[in-house]
């Protein structure tokens, strides 16, 4: 009774706390967040007083299965469904931001919908609020079963999800009213950011602690890919977002460093978001949930060693080639673009240590929609680890940076390898999770996979052509010695190319859908009686000796 | 490795049974590469040259600038022209590193949806940046930027900017005490010529002090902003400036 009062007064006092915040608040969107802090402890305050059992509420409405004492699952369903979540709304803020370059008349006139304020939130949406829930609910699933033990600190763990969810609320709400530090993928203001740092640290503390009680003596290598991605990023959130607040009481703060030196630490906080929060993450991944839908062990397990230690030492160097050819010293480009080139080599170390674990299960990209996939993922992460290093050479980049090619870049990694590996982690993950026996349909898995394969080709094609022509039209001199082309000249150019994107990122959304649809009727305990993917077809009457004719 | 015995020599099974060993081995194999990168940046003198005319923003570019971050120009908009002869004919002379050595962050920008406006102040009228800010197709057709008509409706509400300065100065702009105890004061002064400057140019050199808006009764976000793009790229007489590869030989002589 004692604790639970302590409890309850603890988040009434936050609760209270924060609107104190928000009642001296020097700006109204300061005010805002604090109400909404403000309301998140109520409703902790609600969850703990009330005689109602919550989580049992949940578990209906999500169907989850009771606790079943062996893995502690509740937060890795919870992040699943947060994954679907999320994924739907970055995705359909992706597809309205590349409508509104098509047709600017899509700005609606507020400015809470202008692009530049939906950008980030489609960027982090994606990035953070999927991948990142993503990242959590396996990394929290393989933990536990590549140790043998259940979660280290199970209060903690949920402290973890429901405190991330708050930061995504945080950030989003914050970019539709502005709130910005206007640094790509460093956006949220500087008590958002404090707030991250608490929640990732128990989430370093969760993750190590099972780690710690482990029953295996060795520590698999996915979290080797785990461990180093929640250590690196929290060293990359903590330097890149040093600034001083304006007003303890305000949204707004001053980055603590300015023109090149902020410019090279923004673009190796941004590098690395890449390199440990969308790869090294993925590849955590990749090292579970490939040789177990493959039924086969990992390729190499030197190779796993050799591609660790190689991508973590080299990525953090890759930064400058963010930054050719501008104020930055030449000396820093120069070694940002050598090492990005180096990178190219574990990178395919990665792919190939993932893809050569079909060996001798390739059959199984014919019959298995979910290793299709995965094959997928890992192609599309050696193709855009190719044109990551290529785009690096000073000679490409003078052409390609500041275009669209770029952001097609982006797309071929973060649509063909990190989505697509995580749509099959989480079709591998639903059924166990919640102790269905199959997938409510594979034929729909496989129709996902189509849509989503031909949607990044329509993305990636039309984005190489629009970066392309962009870069060109830029430089085109006329024989008359003048430019040919004046910039608006180069916008109007990308129309088509912009309807092309904004129709592949459509499709890709539409089988986002059907997953989502998917997952909720397995979920709900149906499964489609559907023809299965594979059959040899049996026909009774060929099977039998030929028949003697006779001779007419 | 199998064949060989695990006492001879290094193994990576200790590293693998030891989470604190694997943790601290990661966390310093990622901060070798920063390190060796980032910070001699703030020790090579010649990372930045010295150039003549910079100074920080007065308090009315300052907040036109938090506008310019505020709405996520920075997504569309680069701050750093190239040493290409194709950029430096269309935006001017290329970027010099001092030139952002006040922005508290950088906004160089990553991308040109919208041209390159690191020296667009002075390009164009103040009337054609307030036009097209509020309905950019009505002076360039073709143009796919939102719309920011809001800005010329709203009040310029900063809250007290000496905590602003106070901040930047914090973090390494030499903002005077004058220029803290004023910036309130100042952010009037600049755009309202009837309001009488001051000693605003002169602890602000070549600031603009005019009403940028065309609505002299009112200091809107409008003015705030066309006034932050109307000084991009002005300070620096960048003819003056010494390229980078002269560097030492201006230092000899000196």
């Amino acid at each position: 009774m004692d604790t639970l009062v302590a409890k309850a007064g603890g988040w009434l006092g936050l609760a209270l706390l924060a609107l104190v915040m928000a009642a001296v608040a020097v700006d109204a969107p300061f005010a805002v967040h604090m109400i909404i802090v403000a309301l998140a402890a109520l409703l902790m305050l609600w969850t703990t007083v009330s005689r109602a059992d919550y989580e049992a509420i949940a578990r209906g409405i999500l169907k989850m299965p009771a606790d079943q004492g062996v893995y502690d699952d509740d937060p890795v369903r919870w992040g699943v469904v947060a994954t679907l979540f999320w994924g739907i709304a970055g995705m359909a803020a992706g597809l309205f931001i590349a409508l509104q370059l098509a047709f600017p008349a899509l700005n609606l006139n507020l400015e809470y919908t202008t692009f530049g304020r939906l950008r980030p939130l489609h960027t982090s949406a994606v990035i953070f609020a999927f991948g990142g829930n993503a990242l959590i609910a396996t990394s929290f699933y393989v933990v536990q079963r590549t140790c043998r033990a259940r979660l280290a600190f199970p209060t903690l763990a949920r402290f973890v999800f429901w405190g991330y969810q708050l930061f995504i609320v945080l950030a989003a709400t914050g970019y539709l009213m502005g709130v910005t530090e206007a640094r790509e993928y460093a956006e949220p203001e500087w008590y958002v950011d404090l707030w991250l740092t608490i929640v990732w640290v128990a989430y370093l503390v969760v993750f190590t602690g099972t780690i710690v009680k482990r029953r295996e003596p060795h520590i698999y290598v996915a979290n080797w890919f785990y461990l180093s991605f929640i250590v690196t990023i929290a060293m990359l959130h903590i330097v890149n977002n040093l600034s001083v607040p304006a007003s303890i009481f305000g949204s707004k703060s001053y980055a603590a460093f300015a023109g090149v030196q902020d410019a090279l630490t923004q673009w190796w906080y941004g590098h690395n978001a890449v390199g440990f929060f969308l790869t090294a993450g993925f590849l955590a991944m990749m090292y579970y949930f490939v040789p177990k839908q493959a039924e086969r062990p990992v390729y190499s397990y030197r190779l796993s060693i050799i591609h660790f230690w190689s991508l973590i030492f080299l990525y953090i160097w890759a930064g400058p080639h963010h930054l050719h050819y501008t104020a930055l010293p030449d000396w820093a480009q120069t070694l940002g673009m050598v090492f990005s080139v180096i990178l190219w080599m574990p990178s395919w170390g990665g792919m190939i240590n993932g893809l050569m674990t079909l060996n001798g299960a390739w059959d199984k990209i014919r019959t298995d929609p979910i290793i299709r996939m995965m094959v997928m993922a890992l192609t599309f992460y050696g193709m855009s680890t190719f044109e990551g290093p290529m785009m690096s050479i000073k000679w490409v980049n003078s052409m390609s940076h500041y275009t669209d090619w770029t952001i097609g870049h982006v797309h071929s990694g973060a649509l063909g390898w990190n989505g697509m590996i995580t749509f099959a982690a989480v079709y591998y993950l639903v059924p166990r999770l919640w102790g269905r026996e199959r997938l409510y349909s594979l034929r729909m898995v496989n129709w996902h996979f189509w849509l989503a394969t031909v949607g990044i080709v329509f993305y990636a094609a039309s984005m190489w052509v629009a970066g392309i022509m962009q870069g060109l039209m830029w430089r085109e001199y006329g024989d008359d010695g003048y430019l040919v082309y004046s910039f608006v000249e180069s916008v109007a150019a990308m129309h088509p190319m912009y309807l092309i994107r904004a129709a592949g990122g459509a499709m890709y959304l539409a089988g986002f859908l059907i997953m989502v649809f998917n997952v909720w009727a397995t979920l709900s305990g149906k499964v489609r009686a559907e023809k299965p993917m594979t059959e040899t077809p049996y026909n009774a009457a060929a099977d039998r000796p030929l028949a003697p004719v006779p001779a007419e | 490795m199998a064949t060989r015995p695990a006492k001879q020599g290094f193994s990576h099974k200790k590293i693998e049974r030891n989470v604190t060993l694997l943790g601290a081995l990661a966390l310093l194999t990622v901060t070798i590469g920063g390190i060796v990168e980032i910070a001699p940046l703030f020790w090579i003198d010649n990372t930045v040259e010295k150039v003549e005319g910079m100074r920080p923003y007065t308090p009315l570019e300052l907040a036109g600038r938090n506008i310019y971050m505020r709405e996520g120009c920075y997504t569309c908009h680069s701050q750093m022209i190239r040493p290409f002869r194709d950029e430096v004919e269309r935006y001017g002379h290329y970027s010099l590193a001092a030139e952002s050595m006040y922005d508290h962050p950088f906004q160089w920008g990553s991308k040109r949806t919208g041209p390159d406006l690191a020296r667009v102040g002075g390009r164009y009228s103040d009337e054609w940046h307030k036009a097209h800010l509020i309905d950019p197709r009505s002076v360039v057709p073709e143009s796919i930027m939102p719309p920011y008509a809001f800005l010329a409706e709203r009040d310029l509400q900063t809250g007290d900017m000496a905590n602003d300065l106070t901040a930047l100065y914090r973090v390494g702009v030499p903002y005077t005490k004058a220029d803290i105890a004023k910036a309130n004061d100042d952010i009037r002064a600049q755009a309202d010529p009837d309001a009488g400057a001051g000693d605003l140019q002169k602890r602000y050199p070549k600031a603009q002090v005019r009403d940028f808006d065309g609505d002299p009764a009112r200091v809107t976000e409008m003015d705030a902003l066309i006034a932050y793009l109307q000084m991009l790229g002005t300070l620096v007489d960048v003819d003056k400036a010494a390229p980078q590869e002269r560097a030492g030989e201006t230092e000899a002589a000196r």
